[in-house]
């Protein structure tokens, strides 16, 4: 017998009295009930969001770019604002999955399903940015390194911009293959409990034909570890390389080399607020409450102020700096962001994320869901104004007076974003009907260590003498090196 | 194709699983595999199985990425085509490391997961005998392979002293087939003893 025994200290990572068979009921019975009404509304409303988008993007395309209200001057807003947003909300799936299975932190189990869902569709959603902001998009297969028949020529490699294709287009596939591979023992149950030929059919092949033996777990598990082992630096590579397409450049604002560790904790401090938003929401309508508990919210929050102090001292080091360095360039820059015409968005990004996050410090508040869910949004448009403001309040006052403008953004921008949303919210709602939510297998990996009910029967243990214990301990070490030897 | 016929047992908890292949390997008799819901960690060490190698081949694959970067760009720029961008040198390896780092990561990646596909011989598309239908969800299924010289009741007696919940004899393609999981084949329209 293996001892496996959890202290009391921690909390139990799923409540109620479940066994392995409940596990599986609770987490792929909605796959196969019919949908609440609740989905068919969200998942109404989230076409028409993607609708419009297409039509706005469509839009820009065929009358062109200047349809937008990006100039010479600021060449670059809501477009690359919502790509840095974009691709931030989505780190924090890869954290959750690889640098928490790193640390060995089981409450992982119960959102790296969703988490990583929310990464890939939210690196979807972020790579539609550099895409369509191309302006000649039909062209746009110039920034890949294929022969060609025009010198041959090939791209920039010493430019952060293509650094950014490498490092989305291989975080997108890292993540998708992660996401899968954890899937596929998970199409396999309901492929087994199926009761319906489509049902059996497409789990069927989405399972690819697994049947978990004792070598496929094995390799199943060392592959998780080393992509894990390869998420972790990836994804802090990938958001350092985002904040290059800033940082390598020359003008006050952007010229910091604060901006990659910035840049990285900020992504986290807004992917995990937005898992923060899914996770409210799914554990309600899908009665998942046992399986993503408070505990787990209040995990993730402690997460959140922990990395929105960080994002919080990063603003005031570079508030410090640019009346250090003496730079009139520098100064003027932050100057003007706290009291000049942009000043409305530096002072709601200051809020929402310096100020607003601290209030995680109280437990009370931590456990609190509708406080959670509120903050969640909050954060989110608080990280949203950070790039505005980095993007926008660095470009439109440059060097030279005369070329000072000022940015509004025009509707297919708008709809564009809003078309994001729709992409990302179908994909969720698709998601959350035809996927398990929660990683099936995992849970009941852990189950029998820090599930309810058994971590309330290992209360025996707490009553036994030291002797009694390491006697317990001993004598199954002992039966585990008796099967090794086996022949 | 290779049809051949297995005793099942089946187990509800992981400590009567352990002591059972114990014994079952004692006795001598060849453990086909053992299907679990999840991983159940000793259980390869308890079946006699080595170490898995895939963390070597990604390390490989990875090694593959950085040098087809660090080769494809370092040719492009020192041979094919060098330009001047402002003065810079045409060999600039510290501008080269991000994209390098995201190739070793792409290569190893992708070719660790198509490796652990191949290994475990799994495809879309692939179809292989499931034991028990609940061995995806709360069974530890043990299957023997059975020959000719083997009395099936002197196997399924003695599983049943192992603390099987539920016992069979399968008659079962070994490997994987191609093959829709709706559809029967004609092998498991045989009634199972």
């Amino acid at each position: 017998m293996h001892i496996k025994y959890e202290s009391f200290v921690r909390e139990p990572l799923v409540d109620g009295n479940k066994n392995y068979h409940q596990v599986s009921e609770d987490i792929i019975g909605p796959i196969e009930r019919k949908p609440g009404r609740m989905w068919y509304v969200g998942f109404f409303f989230s076409i028409m969001l993607l609708l419009f988008g297409i039509f706005s993007v469509s839009w820009s395309v065929y009358w062109g770019l200047g349809t937008w209200g990006v100039n010479r001057t600021i060449g670059w807003g809501w477009d690359i604002t919502n790509f840095v947003w974009w691709i931030g909300i989505g780190h924090a799936g890869t954290l959750i999955s690889a640098i928490l299975l790193l640390f060995r932190q089981g409450w992982r189990t119960g959102v790296n399903r969703a988490a990583e869902a929310m990464t890939i569709f939210a690196v979807m959603c972020a790579g539609q940015f550099p895409i369509w902001h191309m302006g000649r998009v039909w062209d746009g297969f110039w920034v890949l390194p294929l022969p060609n028949t025009r010198g041959p020529l090939w791209p920039n490699f010493d430019s952060p911009l293509l650094w950014d294709v490498f490092a989305i287009s291989t975080y997108f596939t890292v993540s998708l293959l992660f996401w899968y591979s954890g899937l596929i023992p998970d199409f396999s149950l309901i492929r087994d409990r199926a009761k319906t030929k489509l049902r059996k059919m497409l789990y069927g092949f989405a399972s690819f034909g697994w049947t978990g033996t004792a070598k496929n777990w094995q390799r199943q598990e060392a592959l998780a570890l080393v992509l894990a082992g390869l998420s972790t630096p990836h994804v802090l590579s990938v958001h350092t390389i985002v904040s290059f397409d800033f940082a390598t450049s020359v003008i006050p604002g952007w010229h910091t080399t604060i901006f990659p560790p910035y840049f990285v904790a900020g992504a986290v401090f807004s992917g995990f607020a937005m898992v923060n938003t899914l996770l409210v929401l799914t554990r309600k309508i899908l009665h998942l409450e046992e399986y993503i508990t408070i505990g787990h919210l209040e995990a993730m929050n402690k997460i959140i102020v922990l990395t929105g102090s960080i994002v919080g001292v990063a603003y005031l080091t570079e508030l410090f700096i640019s009346w250090y360095s003496q730079s009139w360039g520098e100064m003027a820059a932050f100057q003007w962001r706290i009291m000049g015409p942009y000043w409305w968005s530096y002072w709601a990004m200051m809020t929402c994320n310096v100020v607003s996050p601290q209030l995680f410090w109280f437990k009370k508040l931590r456990r609190n869901i509708p406080f959670t869910f509120v903050m969640s949004i909050v954060v989110n448009i608080g990280m949203w104004f950070e790039r505005f403001v980095i993007i926008v309040t660095s470009t439109y006052r440059d060097w030279i007076p005369g070329s000072w403008s000022y940015y509004s953004p025009t509707w297919p921008e708008v709809g564009f974003y809003l078309g994001t949303f729709g992409l990302f919210f179908t994909c969720y709602f698709l998601f959350a009907k035809y996927f398990p939510v929660i990683a099936v297998a995992e849970i009941k990996f852990v189950l029998k260590t820090s599930g309810d009910n058994y971590k309330r029967d290992m209360e025996q243990m707490e009553a036994l003498s030291e002797d009694e214990f390491l006697h317990l301990v001993h004598a199954s070490h002992e039966e585990e090196h008796d099967v090794v030897h086996a022949h | 194709m290779s049809i051949k016929k297995f005793a099942v047992a089946a187990y509800d908890d992981e400590a009567v699983l352990f002591p059972a292949v114990k014994k079952v390997r004692r006795s001598g008799y060849k453990i086909h595999d053992v299907y679990t819901p999840f991983a159940v960690h000793g259980l390869d060490v308890a079946l006699g199985l080595k170490e898995t190698d895939l963390h070597i081949a990604g390390f490989i694959y990875g090694l593959c990425g950085t040098s087809t970067a660090v080769g494809f760009i370092s040719w492009i720029f020192t041979s094919d085509w060098p330009i001047n961008y402002g003065g810079k040198p045409h060999f600039a390896l510290p501008a080269w490391i991000p994209i390098t780092f995201e190739l070793t990561v792409l290569f190893a990646a992708v070719g660790m997961v198509l490796t652990f596909c191949y290994l475990n011989q799994i495809m879309p598309g692939v179809k292989k005998h499931v034991f028990h239908p609940r061995q995806s969800d709360d069974l530890f299924v043990m299957a023997i392979e059975l020959n000719a010289h083997t009395s099936e009741e002197e196997v399924i007696a003695f599983l049943k002293t192992t603390g099987a919940k539920e016992t069979s004899v399968q008659i079962a393609e070994a490997g994987w087939w191609y093959g829709r999981w709706d559809k029967k084949e004609p092998y498991e329209l045989l009634t199972t003893i």
